[in-house]
């Protein structure tokens, strides 16, 4: 076993010449192409960029769902061989199971991962006023016995939400988790989101094609060109937190706003 | 269910039972068919009554046969099912040979079955076996194989092994297709005994039907397939109200 102990803090996540080629019956695609890396413990890193860039293909690679074909993945200084425990991941489609109501398919992960799936049976009562928190707390306290076909499709994303939430993962991926909420609800939930967040300083990565919603919530926000997704661009947000939504309208953050816009555009336009 | 689904889904079938026993009735006496050729409902009806103690005896050893048959094809049906289902190596393997063994007719194989375990109830409950697994065992195997990646997904990236996917996402995945099979495979397995107890045996509905046929009897016989098919009908309703309340889910109930 390595055990690389770096004078810096060691990184969450480590990126190292990463590539990854999809290989189908016609043909194989390559969707990310030399990523390189490092997220600090408890950083806040969203990821934004053009449509089928490569986006979700780096949150597999983070989980360990995918394997990298060039290079690789470290995850808190190991090298990732499989899929990982200690990741918590909302996926771009809400994937509820569909025989369990909202509340059984929030407290699926503690039936699984350890030491919860060990405590499960005892602690059974706290574990529900857990869940029903975070429901609470994403606006479903109405829908908790609802199956996820009497959900709309942002209330789906608000349940896969908690469910990547609740068994509190050091690292969370969020895979544009608010694509199917109005703005106003949207809004809510960033705010939801930084508590959490700042209460249990999870390392986090974020996808989103909503820029504002990115430098809202970031520490890092990265800019990743047309595929093969390469990270071209990379933006501190220095901004006090915990942050309000009057934030947004600062000349500070306008400003940072314009800068990442254009950059996305030259990406857009780049052959 | 409202008064009025109520009144639909249980009147209308029994009103179109109803009016099927009046058509017959009518088209015996009409046509003067005799009773050797085809018997009225009311003189099979006569028939049931005066032999009940003795048809309820075959019946129970129909049923239990059937029964017995139709458990053993649950039990290894899901089994090779999962199995099957979750290899695809093993599929491709296996289901070239399950294709061919369902084409064997089953009566073809009950005198083997008779030189091997002699006649009665062991080659009764065999057929009723051999006869229904195959349903179970191919929906059961599609389900698994079915199984969206992206709910394997969630939990893989949760750490769960691969024991652990399948119980929580593989069987419950699975329990429609199994229970729309068993509704099949339950009227199969009553196939199998009768036509075992017909070639077979001394005891159960079939035989009893056999003999009656050869002492011309023929309301007898029309009892005796009165009595398979009301079984038949009970247990498939049995597995139908178990289907609702299990996988209630899948039919979004
Ligand atoms: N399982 C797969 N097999 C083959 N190719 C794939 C697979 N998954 C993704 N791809 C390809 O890899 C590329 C990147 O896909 P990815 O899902 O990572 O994009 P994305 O950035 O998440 O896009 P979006 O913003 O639309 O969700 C795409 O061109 C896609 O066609
Ligand atoms: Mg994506």
């Amino acid at each position: 076993m390595e055990t690389e102990t770096s004078t810096t803090t060691q990184a969450a996540v480590e990126f190292r010449g990463v590539g990854l080629t999809y290989r189908a019956r016609d043909g194989s695609t390559l969707a990310l192409d030399g990523v390189d890396l490092a997220i600090r413990p408890g950083e806040f890193v969203a990821i934004v960029g053009p449509s089928g860039c490569g986006k979700t293909t780096f949150l597999k690679l983070t989980s360990g769902l995918l394997l990298p074909t060039q290079g690789e993945v470290r995850v808190q200084g190991k090298p990732v061989r499989g899929p990982l425990k200690i990741v918590g991941m909302a996926f771009q489609n809400p994937t509820l199971l569909p025989w369990r109501t909202t509340l059984e398919n929030v407290l699926l992960p503690l039936e699984i991962v350890q030491p919860h799936r060990r405590l499960y049976r005892r602690n059974r009562g706290a574990y529900r006023e857990k869940a029903l928190g975070l429901l609470q707390s994403v606006g479903l306290e109405g829908f908790v016995r609802r199956y996820p076909w009497q959900l709309s499709g942002g209330m789906q994303q608000r349940a896969s939400l908690c469910r990547a939430l609740i068994h509190e993962p050091d690292i969370l991926l969020l895979d544009e988790p608010f694509g199917a909420l109005d703005a106003f609800t949207r809004e809510e939930l960033w705010l939801v989101l930084q508590k959490l967040c700042l209460e249990r300083k999870c390392t986090t990565i974020l996808v989103t094609h909503d820029l504002r919603e990115a430098i809202f919530l970031a520490d890092t926000v990265h800019v990743m060109s047309k595929r093969p997704g390469r990270l071209v661009a990379r933006r501190e947000v220095t901004f006090p937190r915990p942050r309000g939504l009057e934030a947004c309208f600062t000349p500070q953050f306008l400003d940072l706003y314009q800068g990442i816009r254009g950059l996305i555009g030259e990406v857009r336009e780049a052959t | 269910m409202t008064l009025k689904e109520r009144l639909i889904s249980y009147g209308l079938p029994a009103l179109a039972l109803l009016a099927l026993f009046l058509v017959w009735e009518w088209a015996v006496y009409q046509f003067k068919i005799p009773r050797f050729i085809l018997p009225a409902p009311s003189v099979v009806a006569r028939s049931l009554w005066q032999w009940r103690s003795a048809i309820l005896g075959h019946a129970a050893q129909t049923l239990y046969t059937t029964l017995v048959g139709f458990g053993i094809a649950v039990g290894f049906g899901l089994l090779l099912g999962w199995l099957v289902g979750f290899s695809a190596l093993l599929y491709k393997a296996v289901y070239p040979i399950l294709i061919g063994f369902n084409s064997i007719p089953k009566v073809a194989i009950v005198p083997v079955l008779v030189i091997w375990f002699g006649i009665g109830t062991v080659p009764a409950v065999i057929t009723a076996f051999l006869i229904s697994f195959f349903p179970i065992v191919v929906n059961v195997a599609t389900g698994l194989a079915t199984l969206e990646p992206e709910l394997q997904d969630v939990l893989r990236s949760l750490g769960a092994g691969k024991l652990q996917i399948f119980r929580k996402v593989g069987l419950p995945r699975t329990l429609p297709y199994f229970f729309a099979s068993m509704k099949v495979a339950v009227t199969l397995a009553f196939v199998g005994s009768v036509i075992s107890e017909t070639v077979a045996s001394n005891k159960g509905v079939g035989y009893l039907m056999i003999a009656a046929s050869s002492r011309f009897d023929v309301p007898l016989v029309f009892a005796g397939l009165l009595v398979i098919a009301t079984l038949g009908i009970l247990l498939y309703a049995l597995f139908a109200i178990l289907e609702g309340r299990l996988t209630s889910w899948a039919y979004r109930r």
